[in-house]
């Protein structure tokens, strides 16, 4: 112990670079995490824009907003049938931006970039990650990518239009022969970087929770949120791969004559989406898992109690995320495959619900006879667990392949996977933004806004996606900038859920204005005896380096 | 208890993990390319997606049931070919026969095509046997040639075995035509 802590200040003399150094040069952990959280509120205010067009767009039937759109970003004559059919493509462009945008650049760098690069090493009582330099590259790698998403929106995609229209699938041969445009290939090359920023964060996160947890600290002993991100950072180091072969394939038959989704040269158009699926499944437990992980801290927090099942809950985690790669063909019902590979998809799929239901009644659980406190946090965490219940039951309902059969590609499935991601994740975000907030910044945040916050944007979201519910059962698909009269009532009402969630958020930035001219301090552990996890243990916010001396575990 | 680590540069354990790590990545990669081949062959043995069976000629004998078989197909945009498709055969299952496609170049050129083929639904997929096909190799059109194409197939008896088949009366055979 003696010589790990005169190593350790051996580095403080040199590591402390100032100004924009410090960030763009950056090996803290706790700085880059920063970052990481910056990027994704940006990156979410564009994802989110990008989404109150297409519910102002579909608040009413008819197409009223996309030609003028496209008009005055392409140029083309107003009110021409040339600004229509733009405008019409654009709405795809739209769907397919927002979807890759808050998947790959708003919810995954918040969880796993931001939250986890700033409180893995803090609750294993780490010093910092284990590869500090890489985690700088990981962080200045999304920027780019983000960057080349963003530009294909202003590319030729199919002839005539701008942008990739295909949604954040790519299936082809609508990805291939139907956008030859540059579009596509700068979308793919998008995805590609930010897979690669990802795969070296999971390799920084497997390796520091491995080697770098502080001395008693067993796995078995170790925090519920490093474990989400453990079992998280697996997923993508297992699953990333096989898109980027995937997209790597699309690449070369669109650019240099292969043929492996081409049937005129032997390829199956089929196969794209069994890798595309082995790697998007997977994803979306990327995207819940760390919230599983913070949930689990803030609920046990506010009730004063250590999370009931602890054990439970982790093994739960690693079956989900087990599970989660042997179930990809439920994207795939109406593809044709067999009834007996459809029976077992649908059993495999359906037995995920069982782990999540061993999380979701630890939770209850855990609430259970304790003194509950309802503080920001735990308003988001509650939230979080009604939302995500709602969604993981009309998941349960999808996974029937006859049930299936009517409700693929309707507004069913969007309402589904917003329900457990834009609801769920977005939820839990926010629950670890309150959470953490005093942690971080030393501030306390503002009650009375937070709270605001939570119930105008519960509010909202409910109506936005909960009658997309009844939009999906009467048959409304997906992907479309117009619909038929019948559908208008429940848009209108989806459109309206739009403008409350927009006005939710209004509170959000005020809160962190306010705090921040308040200036609160938040002392070290504001939660109380409920917040045992090693963060607490350290000022707010945490010095540059911490734990010289190594905490010691019992 | 954990072994502990707190000299972060090029410590030897953390380069192990993260070179392992590494080698996952790659060999993930790996089974997205060699997913490639082996859906292939998943397809060819099993008839999945409807993937018809190549087969020797021999006896077979046929049962009671019966079949009708329609056929179907589809030129690519950029091959200046007609088609005309065999016309429907009810018959016997397990009965061999033979019908012809008709391609027409309709061109002053000489003409390459290929042509890829399923059968709907695609459970029959693995009950459709070709001893002969036009299709099993490249096919070079004359200018202004018009040819007959032969197919040679029966449906696999077994056929009569599946549940999922029970309430099947009528499939169809379908070709897409290539340039090549």
């Amino acid at each position: 112990m003696a010589n790990a802590t005169a190593a350790q200040n051996s580095h403080d003399a040199h590591d402390h670079p100032t100004g924009w150094k410090r960030y763009v040069y950056s090996t803290n952990h706790k700085d880059i995490g920063t970052m990481y959280l910056i990027f994704a509120i940006i990156a979410g205010i564009i994802g989110g824009a990008l989404s109150g067009f297409m519910r102002w767009e579909l608040a009413e039937p008819g197409i009223q907003i996309f030609p003028g759109l496209a008009s005055i970003v392409y140029g083309a004559d107003w009110q021409s049938a040339a600004a229509l059919d733009a405008g019409k493509h654009m709405y795809n462009v739209f769907t397919t931006a927002h979807g890759l945008i808050m998947v790959f650049f708003v919810v995954m760098p918040a969880l796993i970039g931001g939250y986890s690069n700033w409180f893995v090493p803090l609750m294993i009582g780490a010093p910092d990650m284990a590869f500090p330099r890489m985690n700088n590259i990981s962080f200045w790698l999304l920027p780019p990518a983000f960057i080349l998403l963003l530009m294909s929106m202003f590319f030729e995609g199919p002839p005539g239009g701008m942008g990739t229209g295909g949604g954040w699938t790519v299936y082809p041969p609508l990805s291939t022969s139907g956008q030859p445009g540059p579009a596509m290939d700068f979308a793919i090359l998008s995805l590609h970087v930010a897979g690669a920023s990802s795969i070296l964060g999971a390799i920084n996160f497997i390796t520091t929770i491995f080697n770098m947890r502080a001395p008693g600290m067993t796995l078995h002993k170790m925090p519920l949120f490093p474990w989400s991100i453990l079992v998280t950072a697996f997923l993508l180091l297992l699953s990333l791969p096989v898109l980027a072969g995937a997209i790597t394939m699309l690449l070369t038959d669109r650019n240099f004559g292969t043929t492996f989704f081409d049937p005129a040269g032997g390829g199956d158009p089929i196969l794209f989406q069994h890798l595309f699926w082995f790697f998007g499944h997977p994803e979306v437990y990327i995207m819940i898992l760390p919230g599983f992980g913070i949930v689990s801290h803030i609920v046990s927090t506010f009730s004063r109690k250590p999370v009931f099942g602890y054990l439970a809950m982790v093994y739960a985690m690693v079956a989900i995320g087990f599970v989660g790669f042997i179930v990809w063909a439920h994207h795939m019902y109406t593809t044709g495959i067999s009834l007996d590979t459809q029976r077992y998809f649908v059993f495999a799929t359906m037995v995920i619900a069982v782990p999540t239901g061993v999380k979701i009644f630890s939770w209850i659980a855990t609430m259970w006879g304790g003194s509950i406190e309802f503080r920001t946090p735990m308003l988001w965490a509650i939230g979080f667990i009604f939302l995500f219940t709602v969604g993981g039951v009309t998941g349960v309902v999808l996974a029937n392949a006859g049930a299936d059969r009517s409700l693929h590609d309707t507004y069913y499935v969007v309402a589904h996977f917003h329900y457990v991601l834009s609801l769920g994740a977005v939820f839990a975000i926010f629950a670890a933004w309150y959470y953490w907030y005093p942690k971080m910044f030393g501030y306390m945040y503002n009650e009375t806004l937070g709270k605001l916050h939570f119930w105008v944007m519960f509010i909202g979201v409910n109506l936005i996606f909960f009658p997309q519910h009844f939009l999906g059962l009467n048959g409304m698909p997906r992907r479309y900038i117009d619909y038929p009269e019948a559908f208008a009532y429940w848009n209108m009402v989806s459109s309206i859920g739009y403008l409350i969630m927009a006005l939710g958020l209004v509170f959000f930035f005020a809160g962190i204005v306010e705090s921040v001219m308040k200036k609160r301090k938040a002392g070290d552990n504001p939660w109380g005896e409920g917040a045992t996890t090693l963060e607490w243990t350290l000022p707010s916010p945490p010095p540059f380096h911490q734990f010289e001396t190594l905490p010691k575990v019992k | 208890m954990a072994h502990v680590d707190t000299q972060h540069h090029g410590n030897r354990s953390n380069k192990r993990i993260a070179y392992g790590l590494v080698l996952v990545v790659a060999l993930m990669v790996g089974m997205a390319y060699a997913a490639v081949p082996l859906y292939q062959i998943f397809c060819q043995v099993t008839g999945y997606g409807g993937t018809t069976q190549r087969a020797e000629d021999g006896v077979i004998s046929t049962i009671d049931r019966e079949m009708a078989v329609r056929f179907a197909a589809q030129v690519d945009a950029d091959l200046p070919v007609k088609i005309v498709p065999a016309a429907t055969q009810v018959d016997k299952i397990g009965k061999k026969i033979t019908v012809t496609y008709e391609a027409t170049n309709l061109t002053d050129e000489p003409v390459k095509t290929v042509a890829s083929f399923n059968v709907t639904p695609a459970s029959m997929g693995a009950y459709f046997n070709k001893i002969e096909c036009f299709c099993f190799t490249e096919q070079t059109l004359a200018p202004n040639e018009t040819v007959q194409m032969p197919v040679l197939y029966y449906l696999d008896p077994e056929l009569d075995l599946n549940d999922e088949l029970d309430t099947i009366r009528e499939i169809t055979l379908f070709y897409a035509f290539h340039a090549s």
